[in-house]
């Protein structure tokens, strides 16, 4: 490299790329089993599983971030060694991880360059640094402040920092982690155009995902991980969504759908005109107004941080507000103690469900009795009677097909979908008069989600009044009988499900109304 | 009485001992926060400060060079530095924990080989009052500013050159990334282990200094426990000053103008219980960190152990 010019690497020559005989345990799981994996220059192939499938670990194989057991990786038909981060990079790897590596409290510029050498030496050489970003931004249409704080930006945004990090470091190969998991409808169709052309530029793309429509609309070719092995490749063109869907959970599945017509009642949840504070401090909610009826899903949709988790907070007496009403069957509740509401049949599936949803450190018959444990028959004149907590726990784990060793296993050491089978049980067990269920699958595999969705449309049956708050539009549209779209702590629009489509509750989650006509400077 | 305080001579003399009085704080305040913005809390700056004043203090009573005093205190506080990141970064020891375990060795050894190998109060000639050529001349102001020894220039210096270092150098980034998402610096290239590495002995090395200009600069003299707990102070110094160098600067001055005052005070007779005035300060920092602490926001890893996964 010449001195005084700035440090950029040139995108790396690359044609091929092959993983053979992948191999790799971690303590009591084999999480990738003998995986042979290719890519070529100028494709998309989809890497498809479920959680814990072993498509992460396959990935950060790759990136040098674990090492295999065994197995080896040839790029261009030679082998190479990879083992950390930097070597990968130099092979012209780049990864976008499904948690940004980004530091909120740098610049994007001074994210691009962190850990590459300066050609000012031993000072930085941002302004560098930054004309070059925006030349690469110009090229993919990315449109990105280089002076920009990382926390000021959308999650998109945010994104598309990563991916010119990793074409500032001369990547050729871009292994994309669930990229769409935190993006709305329209940021996905954006980034899928930047994939389309990075891809006719001749870069090769691996795109991680569990969503299987987005793997059919992106992908050349898909790969399908299943128990950390590869249970086959095929063209995307050759595969339809239910073979995909059989492979990745190994049966027959069923896309539930709440197709019945509700048997609506009374009104059991209602916020009037209800405003608060987010933790920053900041109006979180400006004057809501939302009923859910019996036996009705309402179906809350809006990107994350636009005021759900206030919604939730504020509903289930965990945060005051500031503004309003809220009513629980008729009956003011406002200002009331969390335990109050409870007590008024409200049970609440958080979105943290590790962190606010149950105690780590406690088995599961302790966890399933947290909320009712000081009344008969869990305590008797202040003491906990143990046998009944037992038999209560044993009850609920086979009523809810918990896969526990045992009922005294701790929390923490249970699974992603088994924890939220402990949760439901607890919260569903008591015979709520209403529901509120923020983010219930977020992170569970088909298989779990699809319980959780079963779980939910029995209680609609029974006519309790469910909040479903979710980021997944599939879910919503699969369950919700009307659907609500928050946007900066308002409501923008409650859609019947019949009328509601993909596109106006995309729009509606970026603040814009169906009909309003938007401008794209781009198409000037 | 208290008219005493408001004379020209006074005045002058608080804030020119009160300048004096910040060099161990600005050395201790800025490598502490070097460490503290790559995500380690060394509270084993007391300790680090006490074993380099002694250190400092007997090779300057053998050799009778203040240099070599002063590289001996660098050296001692460097390898301080240098276990505390073993312990912290290899070991994942709890970081307050640990601090806590280097204060007490700092302190016990200190008083051991001063027992060991002096025994007696002795004193040594230390870094004597340069005045800066012309601006030490200008009345008042050359009083104030100019007319002191190396180590409080330096630690003056220090300043700018911290801010610049961490601001505008690579390096600086390093730091700050390493501080504030270790993954992401990880994912780069960047070696966590070896920054935390470096600036845990670089503060390391300035608590050293720290420790020196006290006992070859400022008192000339080593006693058992002689630091009386700065070291903790340049610790709070660095929350107090949010994490920036012309912030600690400014606790700093701050804490030990105040310092300067209960000390004239006492001399001056003036009738305070002297108790009381030695509490000023402390009281003074407890309320400062109680009001400025919450707007302020610590690098996110601070403590934070960092462990690659697979």
């Amino acid at each position: 490299m010449q001195k005084n010019s700035p440090v950029i690497n040139e995108k790396v020559a690359f044609e091929t790329l092959e993983m053979r005989g992948i191999t790799k345990r971690f303590p009591g799981v084999l999480a990738n089993d003998n995986v042979n994996f290719d890519l070529r220059a100028g494709e998309v192939h989809a890497l498809l599983g479920e959680n814990g499938a072993g498509k992460s670990t396959l990935m950060k194989i790759l990136y040098g971030m674990y090492h295999p057991d065994a197995g080896e990786i040839l790029i261009n038909g030679k082998t190479v060694r990879i083992n950390s981060p930097t070597s990968a990079i130099q092979q012209g790897i780049g990864m976008i991880h499904q948690h940004f590596m980004l530091v909120p409290t740098l610049t994007v510029a001074e994210n691009v360059a962190l850990g590459l050498p300066s050609s000012r030496k031993p000072l930085t050489d941002l302004d560098r640094v930054s004309e070059r970003i925006i030349s690469l931004a110009d090229k993919y249409h990315l449109s990105i402040d280089p002076s920009a704080y990382i926390w000021q930006l959308s999650v998109g945004q945010q994104q598309r920092v990563e991916i010119i990090k990793a074409l500032y470091r001369g990547a050729a190969i871009l292994l994309l982690d669930e990229p769409t998991a935190v993006l709305t409808p329209q940021e996905v169709n954006e980034l899928f155009a930047i994939m389309r052309q990075m891809q006719s530029d001749g870069y090769g793309l691996v795109f991680i995902s569990h969503k299987l429509h987005e793997v059919i609309s992106i992908s050349e070719r898909v790969t399908v991980l299943r128990d950390g092995r590869n249970v086959g490749t095929r063209l995307t063109c050759d595969v339809t969504q239910n073979t995909l869907a059989k492979w990745m959970v190994g049966r027959e599945i069923e896309f539930i759908k709440s197709t019945d017509k509700p048997q609506v009642g009374e009104v059991r949840l209602a916020l009037e005109d209800v405003s608060c504070r987010s933790d920053r401090g900041v109006e979180g909610l400006r004057g809501v107004n939302l009923t859910v009826h019996s036996g009705e899903i309402v179906g809350l949709a809006g990107v994350s941080g636009n005021g759900q988790l206030e919604l939730a907070e504020a509903l289930t007496g965990l945060r005051p507000i500031t503004k309003g009403r809220i009513l629980i069957e008729g009956e003011d509740v406002t200002g009331k103690k969390p335990a109050e509401i409870t007590e008024k049949g409200l049970s609440y599936i958080p979105e943290e469900r590790m962190k606010d949803g149950m105690i780590r450190d406690f088995s599961i018959s302790e966890n399933l009795v947290l909320r009712e444990h000081h009344k008969m028959p869990f305590s008797k004149h202040g003491f906990l009677q143990m046998s009944y907590i037992n038999d209560h726990a044993d009850r609920l784990i086979e009523q809810y097909r918990v896969k526990t060793p045992s009922r005294k296993t701790l929390a923490k050491s249970l699974s992603g979908g088994n924890i939220q089978k402990v949760l439901l049980a607890r919260e569903l067990s008591r015979e709520p008069r209403a529901i509120v269920a923020a983010q219930p699958t977020r992170g569970l595999d088909i298989g779990a989600s699809e319980y959780v969705h079963e779980q939910l449309l029995m209680e609609r049956k029974k006519g309790t009044a469910i909040l479903l708050i979710s980021e997944d539009l599939d879910e919503i549209l699969a369950l919700a009988d009307r659907i609500a779209v928050i946007y900066e702590g308002k409501i923008m629009d409650i859609l019947p499900r019949e009328t509601a489509t993909k596109e106006d509750i995309g729009l509606l989650m970026a603040g814009v109304h169906p009909g309003e006509t938007i401008r794209n400077e781009k198409c000037d | 009485m208290i008219s005493d305080l408001l004379s020209a001579t006074v005045i002058i003399g608080i804030i020119s001992s009160g300048i004096r009085l910040t060099t161990p704080y600005l050395f201790a305040s800025i490598g502490e926060m070097f460490g503290q913005r790559s995500g380690v809390l060394n509270l084993g700056v007391e300790g680090q400060m006490l074993l380099g004043s002694f250190v400092a203090f007997y090779v300057t009573l053998k050799t009778s060079n203040l240099w070599l005093g002063l590289l001996a205190a660098m050296g001692v506080g460097a390898l301080m530095g240098l276990a505390m990141a073993f312990v912290t970064v290899n070991l994942h020891a709890t970081q307050g924990i640990s601090g806590i375990g280097f204060y007490l060795f700092g302190m016990g050894m200190s008083n051991l080989l001063f027992q060991k190998l002096v025994g007696t109060v002795e004193g040594v000639r230390g870094f004597q009052k340069i005045s800066v050529p012309l601006l030490g001349k200008i009345p008042v102001i050359g009083e104030i500013f100019f007319n002191h020894n190396a180590l409080v220039y330096l630690a003056f210096l220090l300043v700018p050159v911290a801010w610049f270092v961490l601001n505008k150098t690579t390096l600086g980034l390093k730091i700050r990334a390493v501080g504030e998402n270790p993954e992401a610096a990880d994912s780069l290239g960047v070696s966590v282990a070896g920054i935390r590495y470096l600036t845990v002995i670089m503060g390391g090395v300035f608590s050293g200094i720290a420790g020196a200009s006290l006992s070859v600069a400022l008192l000339n003299v080593f006693q058992q426990n002689m630091t009386a707990g700065q070291g903790f102070i340049a610790v709070a110094l660095v929350y107090f000053g949010s994490w920036k160098p012309f912030g600690i600067l400014g606790g700093a001055l701050l804490f030990s103008m105040v310092n300067a005052l209960q000390l004239w005070i006492q001399v001056l007779g003036i009738p305070i219980p002297a108790e009381l005035a030695v509490m000023m300060p402390y009281i003074l920092t407890l309320l400062v960190l109680t009001l400025s602490v919450s707007k302020g926001r610590g690098p996110s890893a601070l403590t934070k152990v960092f462990e690659r996964e697979g």
